[in-house]
């Protein structure tokens, strides 16, 4: 019950607020209107229109993401020679503000759905390939040793104690990396779309409909939360076992 | 012959931990090593487990060898039934799990992760899960010192039923000598550097108490004869006195 005490009490301020005319309706839209906006919008198909492209670019982008995360941070963490060899300059190019490359992506790819994809994927990279290789830098030596003295073949060894122990640090870093994504998504979306949730907010902004902008948040809340859950409960099941507090 | 060990050299830089080591064990015998921290003794399991790389001298082996840490060493993503099983390759082994686990009395726990153990079921866990494989010669480092004085003697019972019952030859390096007198049918001390065999004798023969307390420098009061009755004497002179003492105050009172 006392989870729900914070919101609904924000939602009865907010519903006061804009019914009496304190707030005006181009400054804050009422709950009232933002709902039938929501339905407006799922009525006339554009709610699925703007949900499907940003979720789609997500999916693509967290999924390109996660495949060079997963070969470049296996490398790295694998190999000293590797790490030497692609580590310093990854680190240089995290250090980077993400966001920074934007200019460069669009004079590059255009403003298409390529530059779009390409935004959330450099989002996503980065904390699961962090992960990854602390992940592995981290498996204990002990376990190794467990696995050689039972003549294990490297092969056995990495699919048998180094990919299970890395596994929950992965997806540690999977999870940030896909919240990540969805934030990468709206700086995407809203430098040039035409549609999408970030493509909502704009529309929303240059026909002052502050319904339509607070219609798109709570699908951003939405889909960021679900997506949350998603990965968190993949967590439980897959590494269910670690003997930690939870993150 | 279980294992045979000649000429040994291994060093970890300029540090040489022995030079020229031989030690052999015989079927079925039950080797306990002990020495003082840091004289080798670990490296040696190590070296014959094929652990550390040697840099000199044979070590041969025939047979399985399973180890026992001084730390259980569980997967902890694997629950102990798993774990027990991971070493198995053989239907045979397979079917060896749930004997092994029975035999260090872990049925009712096949099903729990390392995470839900407590320290002497883990260790009892990671015994089960060396003996999968049926091991001719079974290295125990140190496997009772990160237990309890009571899990201690719980889990050095079960060992040394297990052995009887296996027959498998067995090396256990430990600090302490109760726990080779307790499992050992001979005692090796290493003392020096690098490290050499100060000492070897068969429990119930040579290897007493006593000798091998001796053998590792170990000074027990009792064998300090003379200062300890000297001062054995002064303490009980003072408490005579203040026998005296407290009986005439008595007297006085009374």
């Amino acid at each position: 019950m006392v989870r729900f005490a914070v919101p609904l009490a924000l939602l009865a301020a907010w519903w006061a607020a804009s019914t009496s005319g304190f707030i005006k309706s181009y400054q804050l839209a009422s709950p009232r209107d933002v709902v039938r906006e929501l339905f407006e919008l799922a009525a006339s198909g554009l709610l699925w229109r703007d949900l499907g492209a940003s979720i789609e670019r997500v999916a693509l982008g967290f999924g390109i993401a996660l495949v060079f995360a997963l070969v470049l941070g296996s490398l790295v963490g694998g190999s000293r020679f590797a790490e030497r060899a692609l580590d310093p300059t990854l680190q240089a190019i995290r250090a980077v503000p993400s966001l920074a490359w934007v200019p460069l992506i669009l004079l590059w790819l255009g403003i298409g759905e390529t530059a779009k994809i390409t935004l959330v994927a450099i989002g996503a990279f980065f904390p699961i390939y962090v992960a990854l290789v602390s992940g592995i830098h981290g498996v204990d030596r002990k376990l190794v040793e467990v696995g050689t003295i039972f003549g294990l073949s490297r092969f056995a060894l990495i699919a048998r104690v180094l990919v299970p122990a890395t596994l929950p640090q992965l997806l540690v870093g999977a999870r940030i990396g896909l919240t990540q994504a969805w934030l990468f998504l709206v700086a995407a979306e809203l430098l040039a779309a035409t549609n999408g949730l970030g493509f909502l907010l704009t529309d929303g902004q240059q026909t002052a409909r502050t319904d339509e902008i607070l219609v798109a948040i709570l699908l951003f809340a939405a889909c960021g939360k679900l997506s949350e859950s998603a990965m968190r409960l993949l967590e439980k099941r897959l590494a269910g076992w670690t003997d930690t507090v939870p993150a | 012959m279980a294992a045979r060990i000649r000429g040994l050299r291994k060093a970890y830089g300029t540090h040489l931990v022995f030079d020229g080591l031989d030690l052999d064990i015989a079927r079925g015998e039950r080797l306990a090593i002990l020495g003082a921290s840091g004289c080798g003794k670990s490296t040696l399991l190590r070296c014959i487990a094929g652990l550390e790389r040697t840099d000199a001298g044979t070590i041969a082996t025939s047979g399985e060898i399973g180890v026992v840490f001084q730390e259980p060493r569980l997967f902890p993503w694997l629950n102990v039934q798993r774990n027990v099983a991971f070493p198995a390759r053989t239907d045979a082994e397979r079917a060896r799990v749930d004997n092994v686990l029975a035999l260090v009395g872990l049925a009712h726990a096949a099903e729990r992760l390392p995470k839900e153990l407590s320290g002497g079921m883990a260790q009892r866990a990671a015994l089960a899960r060396a003996l999968v494989r049926d091991p001719a010669l079974l290295l125990l480092d140190e496997p009772f010192a990160s237990l309890d004085a009571l899990r201690r003697i719980e889990l050095r019972a079960a060992v040394r039923e297990i052995l009887e019952f296996t027959r498998a030859s067995a090396i256990l390096v430990t600090h302490d000598v109760d726990d080779a007198l307790a499992l050992a049918d001979r005692v090796v001390v290493l003392a020096g550097s690098p490290a050499e065999i100060a000492f070897t004798g068969q429990v119930g023969e040579g290897a007493t108490r006593a000798a091998i307390l001796d053998a590792l420098g170990v000074v027990e009061l009792r064998s300090r004869a003379a200062p300890r009755e000297e001062a054995l004497a002064v303490l009980s002179k003072m408490h005579d006195q203040r026998r005296n003492f407290k009986s005439s105050c008595h007297t006085a009172g009374g």
